[in-house]
């Protein structure tokens, strides 16, 4: 369906003509993408903060998410699309797919999260305290609120991450804007992988400014201090 | 018979230990392309961060510049690069795979290398100007391996993104474990692609090692027990 023959740079053409093809792929690489790191923070905080609470919890969360970190992204499609029956191709690589881009946001977003909670000022936790906060409240309340822009530090960098690591689940059907890249490689031509190394690169950007505009509403104090020292 | 039983028959079969399909010249290849990679990446990456580091300027522009290159896919670059008729001829697949995985390396070299050179005292700095050294002194003998921790974190972090990594290069048709990773994809053939995996991953956490111990040698005795806690923390932002 495509005139190869001359391999231009870019030939905008293609991108009119392939756009209903380039949007689902855009499509599957953000579900891809938010599946994974929405999963990925449900499980991360609860863990971060019992490694944070206990120090018997630390080492074996800190093990396993350094190791599943460790381990190289295609091997570890490979690995898991072998233990799950049909995992390497859809859709049963979508479990395959899911799990290994989870376990690599786990690190991240655990270490950040004890970072930020290591961080919570001393003086704010005596004052929950001397309010009478249970140990609990105080967590949920005092601790959690204030870890939150390291939290959402951590959310940056997992995202990212993801994002760029989604490409290679095309090896195993998948893919998102993988698609156009592996699909560009095996024609021999430079625009569909431009296409999807361009649009990777925007929805990076796109998340990135995103999650910002998240951590602001979120963190408003952060917002407010600095009104003040524009003010004063 | 059952999976394990198959997989232990490959890692057995002495016909997977010779030839140029063979595991020993396989993990041999992986293992020069990452090596290669990860030192023109030292070279480039190190080389910046020291100059913006020691003269202080233009440092945030670069560490921002390497930040945002992050996002760009290396699957993308690599296939790109593949494709060119001038690269892709040249030392089969060597060439894309060694320019794709090194544009990977920079980054977190470079990073760690800034902010190793920005965390020296600069009180530290100032005497040893004061004690009369040269401003090449001063970087040889004080700031050097004051960051040096800091770079080896760079280095460890990017030496074990480019051993993962340089599976894919096997996708541009550089043979080496990822060739089996990759068959194995293709055919089905779960035995295969698990054995590449294992292998991949016994030469992340050899290099993983190694690198650790090389850290531990070349910081300070002084600072070995403080760094690590930093380095850390360096280390994990970048992937």
């Amino acid at each position: 369906m495509l005139l190869l023959g001359a391999n231009p740079f870019f030939r905008w053409s293609y991108v009119t003509s392939q756009w209903g093809q380039i949007q689902a792929d855009l499509v599957q690489h953000i579900e891809l993408t938010l599946l994974a790191v929405a999963i990925g923070t449900v499980i991360s905080i609860p863990l971060a903060v019992l490694a944070w609470r206990f120090r018997i919890v630390r080492t074996p969360v800190f093990g396993v998410a350094s190791a599943l970190y460790i381990i190289p992204s295609l091997a570890l499609f490979a690995v898991l699309g072998g233990i799950i029956p049909g995992g390497y191709v859809p859709p049963h690589s979508w479990l395959t797919a899911e799990v290994a881009l989870v376990g690599y946001t786990l690190l991240i977003l655990i270490w950040n999260t004890v970072a930020g909670l290591n961080a919570v000022p001393s003086d704010a936790r005596e004052a929950a305290t001397a309010l009478g906060y249970s140990p609990t409240a105080a967590l949920m309340r005092v601790d959690l609120p204030l870890a939150r822009p390291y939290i959402f530090a951590g959310l940056r960098v997992a995202t990212s991450t993801v994002i760029g690591l989604v490409t290679v689940t095309a090896l195993i059907g998948l893919g998102g804007l993988g698609q156009q890249i592996t699909y560009g490689f095996n024609i021999g031509y430079n625009t569909p992988i431009i296409v999807g190394l361009v649009l990777s690169i925007i929805l990076a950007a796109i998340a990135d400014l995103l999650l910002v505009g998240a951590q602001r509403l979120a963190v408003p104090w952060s917002r407010t201090s600095r009104r003040a020292r524009q003010g004063s | 018979m059952s999976f394990f039983d198959r997989l232990f028959h490959w890692f057995t079969s002495s016909a997977n230990w010779s030839g140029s399909n063979g595991i020993p010249e396989l993990f041999w290849r992986q293992l020069e392309l990452s090596a290669v990679v990860v030192v023109t990446a030292l070279i480039i990456g190190g080389g910046l961060g020291v100059v913006l580091g020691h003269t202080g300027r233009g440092g945030l522009v670069a560490v921002n510049a390497a930040n945002a290159f992050r996002a760009v896919p290396t699957l993308a670059l690599l296939t790109l690069l593949a494709i060119q008729p001038s690269i892709s001829l040249k030392w089969g697949g060597f060439l894309a795979s060694w320019i794709a995985l090194t544009a990977l390396a920079i980054p977190p070299i470079l990073t760690n290398t800034f902010v190793g050179m920005r965390e020296v005292d600069a009180d530290v700095r100032e005497a040893a100007k004061a004690v009369g050294l040269t401003g090449g002194q001063v970087l040889r003998r004080v700031e050097a391996p004051l960051a040096a921790p800091f770079v080896m974190a760079g280095v460890r972090t990017a030496a074990i993104e480019v051993v993962a990594t340089s599976t894919l290069a096997a996708f541009v048709s550089y043979s080496d474990l990822g060739t089996y990773v990759i068959s194995g994809l293709n055919t089905q053939n779960t035995v295969l692609s698990v054995a590449g995996a294992l292998l991949v991953g016994v030469m992340a956490g050899v290099v993983a090692l190694s690198l650790g111990l090389i850290t531990r040698a070349v910081t300070p005795i002084p600072l070995r027990s403080r760094v690590r806690a930093r380095t850390l923390t360096a280390g994990t932002a970048a992937r």
